[in-house]
């Protein structure tokens, strides 16, 4: 039992389990934090952008200024964004059976390793979250190949030239390992390959695992994962919510009884409550509409939004903001607001109800049909007719470097009157904002990570007890930033197993017991003698058959006759074929009533004589001697089979077999 | 020997109030509870005394299984849950609770409001029955207690419909509800994995039928519909508001567009543009290319087809109506109906099955003059047409949906009794297996013969797989264990380790014969005689010469004295414990036979 850990980011792993012969990967995160060391990518050209000057090096060496540029003392790579990828080298991917996706953002990493690691496995998902993955890879796909850029930055990756760079390039990790975004055919190839799968469905691998997703509340169909066989139990907890929003609620009674229990996926803003931040949104919004201003909103295309947009609904009449147009900008905007209002069965019990009215579950369908919200595919075509100012815009990509946003930080950024506000905890918002310095709209940052928090994990654990916990590093010391805060971190007992990036952990498991089936001709051959009150045994004697990982008990075959006809041998005569094991013997003989039992069975000259452990019985004429102790019997006799034989049997009943 | 008992309330040879009770391995569990089209009294509900004649159903019902929301398989279910009095759990899909109760609704409405009616369920009684529901996923297993799990597959027969596959630790049995097995403009088609279960419960409405492709009746269909609008006729098409209404919906919509029809369609009840929401929302029940495609198009709203009012009935000229219920026995489809029967250019055509006692079955049995309320005589001159659009499974596709399943044996309900016998004959040839058809209040006993899952000790099992690593089949390799059964735990664990955990002592049982050999030769050589013979007979033996002068074969020990009085005899001692018991017993006797000669 071994986890890789392929991905040093906890809110986006990537582990490899080796569990009973299968090799399991949960989830394939992308971290896309690397894309905050390039330049934005804009939609039109950016006369700002376009002047930045290259970057010389100390002692004057401008042969990087092509790929890198300055932008108020930052150091930017001029090249298409690239993606920290998981860690493909730890192990063979292409031994990996099976991928367990638990929420849509946990997949983006996806088509980098069903399409060039030989993966020939299966993906297991919900529904919701293949559908929303698609659209976040769309999204992605579409923001990043509609900007061309002919350059690809190299140079700087070198080892030795990125030691010249200032941070945070110098100490950025794997730079070798950075990759272009992948296409909408590797997306298509990628997502083929899933199998959807229902909450609390069980999905047997190669008949020695289980594996079952659970709701875990964090987002439309996202799930922690049961992998089990009948004897050990591992829970896989990633990004869970037990706050009520919009998804089904977690379902924490599953975990119970787990042997490990790893735990990723946590709040990424421990300090910020997310009811808080929904607020200040919504202040920090009106307000600047009222004075004129517009609201920028860097978002993913699903997820939080549709909690905002709830939020908005019932917010803006009582603001006075009804005449303030909503605009919705992203390819699959569409498509996003549609898929939200059919999964119904993956909902909170609230809109679960609504449905069965039947009425949409989500409130953005009114905001749409009353024209408030309007949602485009890009801010080119009908957008540019219908666009009005002071107006609210939600648009992608939240680190800033692709997506309409960037148009929108150009066009907004040089006026105090605007607004950004940064909801989505993914990204620094300090970092992302870094190249478009210097700026002069206001910035609001109230990140709303909705994910489990650290009293939430101690009350979980302490409800569902699992023998261990592994978790990574970041989880077992308070934030760097703030390194008091010793209520920040992960507190069990036993304490957890941290991984990181590129280790091997070896789980623990204590494990003494498989499941055996025996076939009812068999069961019905047993014998079982009650050794204790409530204790009965049964010698069990039978063939062992062994597929697809499970194993069955049959009755042994019957002995083959012999064939008519043909002189049967005396037994005696064959070589005894394989070793045929005797039961073993358990109990004491009691000598008096042995004696009387020899009596019986016409023994006349029975003597007994005491040792010091115990008797030994005589029989005189047949010069046979029995020595009976407390746990021994020996029978010592001359060349008499059928004698020996029948005080054999004679002696075994009063033994137990076993 | 434990056995599954089957007693159909409902649906046994016959098609109305599907209800059918399964015992298995201590839990009962009702499936469906439905209501019959055909009976206006008391025998319009199953028989829910036969369950229990004193005492709670709640005591006796582990849970209830909605299969889907047609009135024949849940519309006795407030009259079951709320008069006849049921606490515990019902279980339905999500589309089947969100549906079931609108039609419930509507079914005391025509009853109590239309008919008059009374003591019969109250709009309160459905409310408080559908708080007893637990919605289910598909696929999702669902512990009813600790016992007792049940799953839901895709039956593709309407929105939500299900089949059921009800387990007990290895015990099971499938409930297929109605399914369909080919899919069609809406949905999907019914599929099950290779679940392999005791019993097959099935249904059988199209049990002797094989259906010819789905396009030429979709062209059949659209054909009629076309000719009757051009020549200026009425076409009624009675249907069930949430069904095969949105298929035929789906298909004329198409249609007109196509052609560029300009003839009014138009959809009885209010019922239906909530209906067609509901399959809005629940769109992923619906089949593949209408999920694919509902972003961009959603076939649900459709351009042609408006609301029907009343009085439309009468206006002049052409038309298209569907109305409600689906076998013309009562609400608006029976108005029109009646209004409409009477001009030969008029069609309606029965898109479904009708059951027996309905006006729908009468007209389709060739019936053209009809017994109305108040003895009126209603002659049928408009055209009649029958058009099997209703999504059960035929003959090919029950056959399919065993193969799939391949149970251990098959029960028939929801048919008629000669179509079963027919396919009953065909099941057992085909598979092998036994087919059951029980009358309603007939009980069923299947016998199962469920293998008991026991823990065995990893050592124990290591122990056995290393020996077996290379598998013989013609000499199977045995296990030896001891099986330690304690409260309801069945552990099967080596015999040593069974004696060390009931702190008990191993007695070993020795044996040793003498055995006389006649050999003057001197004791060593007499050994070296010895061990050279055994060494020569028991090749696949581990025999060996230790240096204190005695012979072991195996565990079993071999010494050699001369004898006290003869010397020209010496004394084997074969010593050996009761485990070896056929070596030891072997080796005596082969030793008494004495040496060969050659082995000097």
């Amino acid at each position: 039992f071994f986890q890789y850990c392929l991905s040093g980011h906890p809110t986006l792993p990537c582990n490899v389990l080796k569990f009973k012969s299968t090799t399991i990967m949960l989830d394939c995160g992308l971290d896309m934090t690397s894309t905050l060391n390039f330049l934005p990518l804009p939609l039109v050209q950016s006369p700002r952008l376009s002047k930045l000057p290259g970057w010389v090096l100390k002692d004057g060496s401008t042969f990087l200024d092509k790929e890198l540029k300055e932008c108020s003392g930052h150091v930017f790579v001029d090249s298409v964004p690239e993606f920290c990828l998981p860690e493909t080298e730890l192990l063979d991917l292409s031994t990996v059976d099976v991928i367990l996706i638990s929420n849509y953002h946990c997949m983006m990493a996806l088509p980098y390793i069903t399409e060039y690691t030989g993966f020939t496995g299966t993906v297991y998902a919900t529904e919701p979250t293949v559908q929303i993955g698609r659209l976040l890879m769309e999204e992605l796909v579409n923001s990043i190949e509609r900007v061309p850029k002919a350059q690809s930055a190299s140079l700087w990756k070198n080892k030795e030239v990125q030691r010249l760079l200032p941070a945070p390039l110098k100490d950025a990790v794997e730079v070798s390992m950075w990759r272009k975004c992948y296409t909408m055919p590797e997306v298509n190839a990628a997502l083929s390959k899933i199998q959807l799968v229902g909450y609390s469905q069980k999905i047997e691998l190669f008949g020695a695992v289980q594996v079952t997703p659970l709701s875990s509340g964090y987002a439309l169909g996202s799930s922690n994962w049961i992998i089990q066989s009948h004897y050990e139990k591992v829970s896989y907890v990633s990004g869970s919510s037990l706050l009520t929003t919009h998804p089904q609620p977690m379902d924490q009674a599953s975990l119970k009884n787990s042997d490990v229990l790893i735990l990723t996926g946590l709040t990424q803003i421990p300090t910020a409550n997310p009811d808080g931040m929904v607020g200040e949104f919504c202040s920090n919004l009106a307000m600047t509409v009222r004075n004129g201003g517009n609201v920028l909103v860097p978002c993913y295309p699903s997820g939080v939004i549709y909690d905002l947009l709830e939020c908005l609904y019932q917010y803006i009449d009582s603001a006075g903001l009804s005449n303030v147009p909503f605009y919705f900008i992203s390819p699959v905007a569409n498509s996003s607001l549609e898929f939200s209002q059919i999964f119904a069965e993956w909902l909170c019990h609230n809109k679960q109800t609504k449905v069965y009215l039947p009425e949409p579950p989500f409130p953005h369908a009114e905001l749409i049909q009353t024209n408030k919200l309007r949602h485009y595919p890009s801010i080119h075509g009908d957008f540019s007719n219908d666009f009005k100012q002071p107006c609210v815009v939600f648009t992608g990509h939240p680190s800033l470097r692709f997506g309409d946003v960037v148009h929108f930080m150009e066009l907004w950024g040089k006026s105090s009157l605007n607004t950004v506000i940064f909801t989505e905890p993914d990204f620094s918002y300090l970092d992302a904002l870094a190249p478009y310095q210097p700026l002069a709209m206001k910035c609001v940052y109230c990140p709303i990570d909705t994910r489990l928090n650290f009293i939430q994990v101690s009350k979980l654990l302490k409800e569902v007890q699992p023998l261990h916990v592994v978790c990574p590093e970041q989880y077992t010391q308070p934030p760097p930033s703030q390194s008091h805060r010793t209520d920040l971190m992960v507190d069990c007992q036993p304490p957890p197993m941290s991984y990181r990036r590129a280790e091997v952990l070896t789980l623990p498991y204590k494990r003494r017991y498989e499941k055996i089936e025996i076939m009812p001709e068999l069961a019905d051959s047993l014998v079982p003698l009650e050794i204790k009150p409530g204790i009965s045994l049964a010698t069990v004697s039978a063939v062992l058959h062994t597929k697809d990982n499970k194993h069955v008990l049959q009755l042994p075959p019957k002995p083959p006759q012999p064939a008519p006809g043909k002189k049967r041998k005396r037994v005696s005569d064959d070589v005894p074929e394989c070793k045929p094991l005797k039961p073993l013997l358990s109990g004491s003989i009691p000598v008096d009533q042995f004696v009387q039992t020899l009596e019986k069975h016409g023994f006349s000259d029975v003597k007994v004589e005491d040792t010091a452990k115990g008797h030994i019985v005589l029989l005189q004429e047949a010069e046979t001697l029995i020595q009976l102790e407390e746990d021994s019997t020996h029978i010592i006799c001359d060349n008499d089979e059928p004698l020996r034989v029948k005080l054999r049997d004679l002696v075994l009943k009063f033994l137990q077999k076993f | 020997m434990p056995e599954i008992k089957v007693t159909p309330l409902g649906a046994g040879q016959d098609v109305g109030r599907s209800c059918i009770l399964v015992s298995i391995a201590g839990k009962n569990v009702m499936l469906d509870c439905g209501m019959h089209m055909g009976y206006n009294d008391d025998r319009r509900f199953p028989d829910f005394s036969y369950i229990t004649q004193n005492g709670r159903l709640t005591d006796f019902l582990d849970c209830v299984i909605i299969s889907h929301f047609h009135l024949d398989h849940c519309g006795a279910l407030p009259y079951f849950s709320e008069m006849v009095g049921y606490d515990g759990p019902i279980y339905m899909t999500h589309p089947t609770k969100a549906i079931c109760p609108i039609l419930l609704e509507d079914y005391r409405k025509i009853t109590v409001d239309k008919k008059g009616e009374i003591n019969f369920f109250t709009s309160q009684m459905i409310k408080d029955c559908m708080k007893k529901v637990v919605a289910v996923h598909l696929h999702q297993t669902v512990q009813v207690d600790e016992e007792l799990e049940i799953k839901a597959y895709y039956a593709g027969h309407v929105l939500g419909a299900a089949m059921f596959q009800i387990k007990v630790g290895c015990e099971s049995v499938v409930y297929t509800g109605d399914y369909n097995m080919t899919p069609d403009r809406h949905l999907g088609a019914a599929w099950i994995d290779k679940c392999r279960p005791d019993l097959l419960i099935t249904e059988s409405t199209y049990a002797t039928t094989i259906r010819d492709s789905k396009r030429c009746r979709e062209r059949d269909f659209l054909k009629k519909v076309h000719e009757t609008v051009e020549r200026g006729g009425k076409v009624l098409i009675p249907v069930f508001a949430l069904g095969r209404a949105q298929e035929l919906c789906i298909l004329l919509e198409t249609f007109w567009e196509r052609m560029n029809l300009k003839a009014p369609i138009y959809f009885s009840t209010g019922l239906t543009e909530k209906a067609n929401h509901y399959y809005k929302l629940f769109i992923t029940w619906t089949n593949q290319k209408i999920r694919k495609t509902f972003v961009q198009r959603n076939m649900f709203e459709f351009k042609h087809i408006k609301a029907f009012d009343r009085a439309f009935a009468d206006n002049p000229g052409p038309m298209v109506v569907f109305a409600t219920p689906g076998m013309l026995h009562a609400g608006q489809s029976l108005q029109i109906f009646k209004k409409w029967a009477g001009n030969e250019k008029n069609m309606v055509i029965m898109p479904g099955y009708c059951v027996q006692g309905t006006v729908g079955h009468k007209i389709l049995s060739g019936q053209r003059k009809l017994e109305m309320e108040g003895r009126q005589i209603l002659e049928v001159k408009m055209q009649v047409e029958y058009m099997s659009f209703s999504a059960h499974a035929d003959a090919k596709g029950i056959m399919q949906l065993i193969r799939q399943a391949e149970p251990r044996s098959v029960l028939l309900v929801h048919g008629e009794a000669k179509k079963m016998e027919f396919l009953k004959q065909k099941i057992e040839q085909e598979f092998h297996v036994n087919c059951y058809m029980p009358a309603n209040g007939e009980t069923t006993t299947v016998f199962t013969n469920p293998s008991i899952p026991v823990d065995i000790s990893l050592g124990l099992l290591k122990r056995e797989t290393a020996i077996g690593l290379l598998p013989d089949v013609k000499k199977p390799q045995l296990m030896h264990g001891t099986l330690i059964m304690k409260d309801n735990s069945f552990r099967l664990v080596s015999p040593e380790q069974a004696l060390k955990e009931l702190g008990l002592a191993e007695h070993q049982l020795r044996f040793t014969c003498r055995v006389h050999l006649q050999d003057a030769r001197k004791e060593h050589e007499t050994v070296l005689r010895v061990y050279n013979h055994l060494k020569g007979v028991l090749k696949d033996y581990s025999v060996q010469h230790l240096p204190d002068g005695s012979i072991t074969v195996e565990s079993i020990l071999i010494q050699a004295t001369a004898h006290s009085e003869d010397q020209g005899t010496k004394v084997l001692l074969v010593s050996w414990t009761y485990q070896d018991e056929e070596l030891g017993s072997y080796l005596t006797s082969l030793l008494k036979k004495g040496l060969p000669s050659s082995t000097a």
